[in-house]
């Protein structure tokens, strides 16, 4: 616990990645194999299953530091983090020990889902007692950040990845691939990831995704980026589930990009890929699909959180795979190949699927998304405008010579997304944030016009600078007209362009619709209030 | 105030009057030379304290407790998530951070406001480990410090002339709004800190994206609040500038006080309070 602690608080305390990854990888070659697995776990952002309530850790610490419910409420509004406020206000702890004496990391991890799981509340306040009693402070912040789960400290799972197979002397693709899918925190399953490189996979493991970056907006040209048009393949960027469909060994899984199993919402996708030959990894986006064009986002969510999906709703959302990569044929890993390479192989896996459901008289659910034959870059931005009326979110672009690589990494995927709509709305609420924006009010309600009167329709929390942050909070600390707990009600008078992606009508929302991906695009200091967008007018941007 | 303003100095604990109130002035242990004020009038005895903190710091007059009927007292840090570590063991940290930074070459840089935190700092760190360096906005204050015999080690003034003895090995102290401007910039590579005591809060150093937060604060800490109001036998308490509405309800609740909220006329003390210290080092000095 003492050498986890000490890893959290000097990468928490950096901000430079290189001395970032020399902390991890002395940890890594330090830890005995049972701690470096759940330290591993941790790191790339996997949590314990909700031990306790948070309610009862606010009401636990309260107690014990004896300070009325209301001041430990007060102190979280301004902190921003339970497990940094209950580490703040509890009575004072040990002094630091060293790691001989403190429990070990995956010792204390066994005893806290031993001791907690099931057990009363009572006994879960006495087992945590027990434990902030014996623990110094920067300990007990950690463990309540193992309790509360959400372990941010600023690496990512690339650096990680890579910090650990600097240590033992892998490839980094190899660690990410091997990280993978389910990774239970035993020393075992800790020695399997950095076994050598010779080692064979599990079948069920995916693949690392490759993600695109963003075109930038700064108004270069896709020409001066990309270089000739001819050395790019060009597709649809589709809006629904980033999927990984893995079939070996007869079993077909298919995994989401956040690493989730979700055979259990797609089953006709599981039972489609009867046709695919063994040995077969696809790349693709799960979504709601009727006849030759996709339904909306909302429609595919109506499947997603679902434990199962019966005869009703997939009779009512039916779903396709479109597929846009081939990862593995015939069981070998063709990463390396050439987007064009990969994309022939495809088109050859994809047909004969086709043939082999066709000849059994079934509905082929999986489909290759094309490539959009646009001559020039100009003709490609065109077709970048007709996204919406195309039901996607913009153009994915491809260089035709790269290969398949794992994680976000510049140069040879990039997508571009379709202009967001805008409107002109006013700031009525405002809330403090939390984590790294604790203290500052940065999560706020806008509204429009209807009738003379303002309508919430849309909170948003980023796209301002960091400087404008701190202006709109210190607007907000002047203006506030009532507070109803966390929330200040503010003079009507502050507008915002706020971009978004996508509008529904909405019975839940008082507006009637809802948006998605609602953000801050500018601080309209030029525009008064009155001058806001009305219900009417963002409305009228509903699709027909 | 204004260029006409007048001002009148009253050495600590010398009583004038004022009409019928008799007025005097104790230290408040925040900076060199901060007051409270006490006010006596037929027998009743009000207190202001401005800022002020308990906590033993070398570079200013220890804050005098001063009974009293009526206290009126800051709230800066009246929460019960402020809680200062010992000013030693901060100062024993800073110098090891200091000499771990040496050995990696890298030059450092601790922001504090420039009047008071300062001097405070400089007054804790251990001048044999090497060169200590301050922003012309420090150096302008030192001489007062010095001049009333103030513990300040020898420094240099940061800039391009000391740049090769600081650099790598130097500690520089300035205010906060050094960071990301060009002067900083050739004491490249440096470890950047903070001394402030809104660094208990893992969130603002983040925010600063700073490599350190040392928490040492000018101000009393909710425990160091609650048990000077209970030491100066108050039973009215005015709570300002801060967290005055939690003080206030505290007192009222659970330590059965007549307790009322004084409005300050600083504008900005709520945005002070998240935003502007850590971002600008003013407020909390």
């Amino acid at each position: 616990m003492k050498r986890f602690t000490d890893l959290f608080t000097a990468l928490d305390g950096s901000n430079r990645t290189t001395e970032k990854l020399a902390l991890l990888k002395a940890y890594f070659t330090t830890a005995p194999h049972e701690d470096a697995a759940w330290a591993l776990y941790f790191l790339i952002g996997k949590r314990l299953k909700r031990l306790v309530k948070t309610r009862d850790l606010r009401a636990w610490a309260g107690g014990l530091a004896g300070l009325p419910e209301w001041l430990v409420d007060a102190a979280y509004d301004q902190v921003g983090d339970l497990a940094e406020t209950v580490a703040l206000i509890l009575p004072a702890g040990k002094p630091s020990t060293d790691e001989g004496q403190a429990p070990k990391l995956a010792e204390l991890v066994g005893d806290l889902r031993g001791s907690l799981t099931g057990a009363s509340p009572d006994v879960q306040r006495d087992v945590l007692s027990r434990l902030w009693r014996d623990l110094e402070s920067s300990e007990r912040f950690v463990l309540n950040k193992l309790l509360t789960g959400g372990f941010r400290v600023g690496v990512s799972r690339t650096t990680v990845s890579r910090a650990l197979a600097e240590a033992v002397g892998l490839e980094p693709a190899i660690v990410a691939h091997r990280l993978m899918g389910k990774y239970e925190p035993t020393a075992s399953n800790f020695a399997t990831v950095i076994a050598p490189a010779s080692s064979t996979t599990p079948p069920e493991q995916p693949y690392p995704f490759y993600l695109a970056y963003p075109v930038p907006s700064d108004g270069q040209s896709l020409a001066d980026l990309l270089g000739p048009r001819e050395a790019w393949q060009i597709e649809w960027k589709w809006d629904g589930i980033r999927a990984q469909l893995v079939k070996r060994k007869g079993v077909t899984l298919l995994w989401s990009r956040g690493e989730e199993l979700v055979a259990d919402q797609f089953p006709e996708i599981i039972e489609s890929a009867d046709y695919l030959p063994e040995g077969t990894v696809l790349d693709g986006e799960l979504l709601a699909w009727e006849g030759a064009e996709p339904l909306s986002f909302g429609t595919l969510q109506k499947r997603l959180g679902r434990k199962s999906v019966g005869p009703t709703l997939r009779k009512k959302v039916p779903v396709a795979f479109v597929v846009y990569d081939l990862l593995e044929v015939e069981g070998a890993d063709i990463r390396e190949r050439s987007t064009l390479e990969r994309r022939s192989a495809l088109e050859g896996v994809v047909q004969a699927y086709g043939a082999a459901v066709a000849s059994s008289g079934g509905v082929p659910l999986l489909r290759i998304s094309p490539i959009v034959e646009c001559g020039t870059w100009e003709a490609i931005a065109a077709s970048r405008q007709s996204a919406r009326e195309n039901k996607v979110e913009g153009l994915m672009l491809k260089r035709k010579t790269g290969p398949y690589k794992t994680g976000r990494s510049k140069g040879d995927w990039w997508k571009w997304k379709v202009e967001p709509y805008t409107i002109d709305a006013v700031m009525v609420y405002a809330q403090q944030g939390h984590g790294r924006r604790a203290g500052l009010f940065t999560d706020y309600t806008f509204s429009i016009w209807d009738a003379g009167k303002l309508v919430p329709f849309a909170k948003a929390y980023s796209g301002l600078s960091d400087a404008e942050i701190r202006q709109v909070d210190r607007w907000i600390r002047a203006h506030t007209l009532e507070k109803h707990g966390p929330v200040s009600v503010v003079e009507v008078e502050q507008v915002f362009e706020i971009a978004f992606e996508g509008i529904a009508e909405s019975k839940r929302h008082k507006s009637g619709i809802a948006v998605r991906f609602p953000r801050i695009k500018r601080w309209r200091r030029d525009k008064p209030a009155k001058e806001a967008d009305s219900l009417a007018s963002v409305k009228a941007l509903l699709m027909p | 105030m204004g260029k006409e303003a007048q001002i009148d100095t009253l050495p600590f604990g010398e009583r004038v009057n004022i009409g019928d109130v008799s007025v005097s002035l104790h230290p408040a242990g925040h900076l060199l030379g901060s007051a409270q004020i006490r006010l006596e009038c037929e027998g009743e005895v009000w207190v202001v304290t401005g800022d002020y903190k308990t906590d033993q710091d070398p570079s200013c007059e220890a804050f005098e407790l001063v009974p009293c009927d009526t206290f009126i007292t800051e709230s800066t840090f009246a929460l019960p998530v402020y809680r200062w570590p010992a000013p030693a063991t901060v100062f024993r940290e800073m110098n090891q951070w200091w000499r771990l930074n040496q050995a990696q070459n890298l030059t450092s840089i601790v922001f504090a406001y420039a009047l008071g935190k300062a001097q405070r700092v400089l007054c804790g760190l251990d001048e044999s480990i090497g060169p200590i360096g301050v922003h012309g906005a420090v150096e302008k204050l030192n001489p007062h410090y010095r001049a009333a015999g103030r513990p300040l080690p020898s420094t240099l003034r940061a800039g391009a002339e000391t740049r090769d003895v600081l650099r790598g090995q130097g500690l520089i102290v300035a205010p906060g709004s050094a960071q990301n401007t060009p002067w900083i910039r050739r004491f490249a590579p440096y470890s950047l800190a903070f001394a402030s005591g809104w660094m208990q809060i893992r969130g603002n150093r983040r925010r600063r994206a700073l490599d350190r937060g040392f928490i040492l604060s000018d101000h009393a800490d909710w425990q160091g609040l609650l048990a000077t109001i209970r030491a100066t036998g108050a039973t009215r308490v005015g709570v300002t500038h801060g967290y005055t509405d939690v003080l206030v309800r505290w007192l009222r609740e659970e330590e059965g006080l007549d307790a009322f909220v004084v409005p300050t006329r600083y504008t900005g003390e709520a945005a002070e309070l998240s935003a502007e210290a850590p971002e600008n080092g003013e407020g909390d000095s």
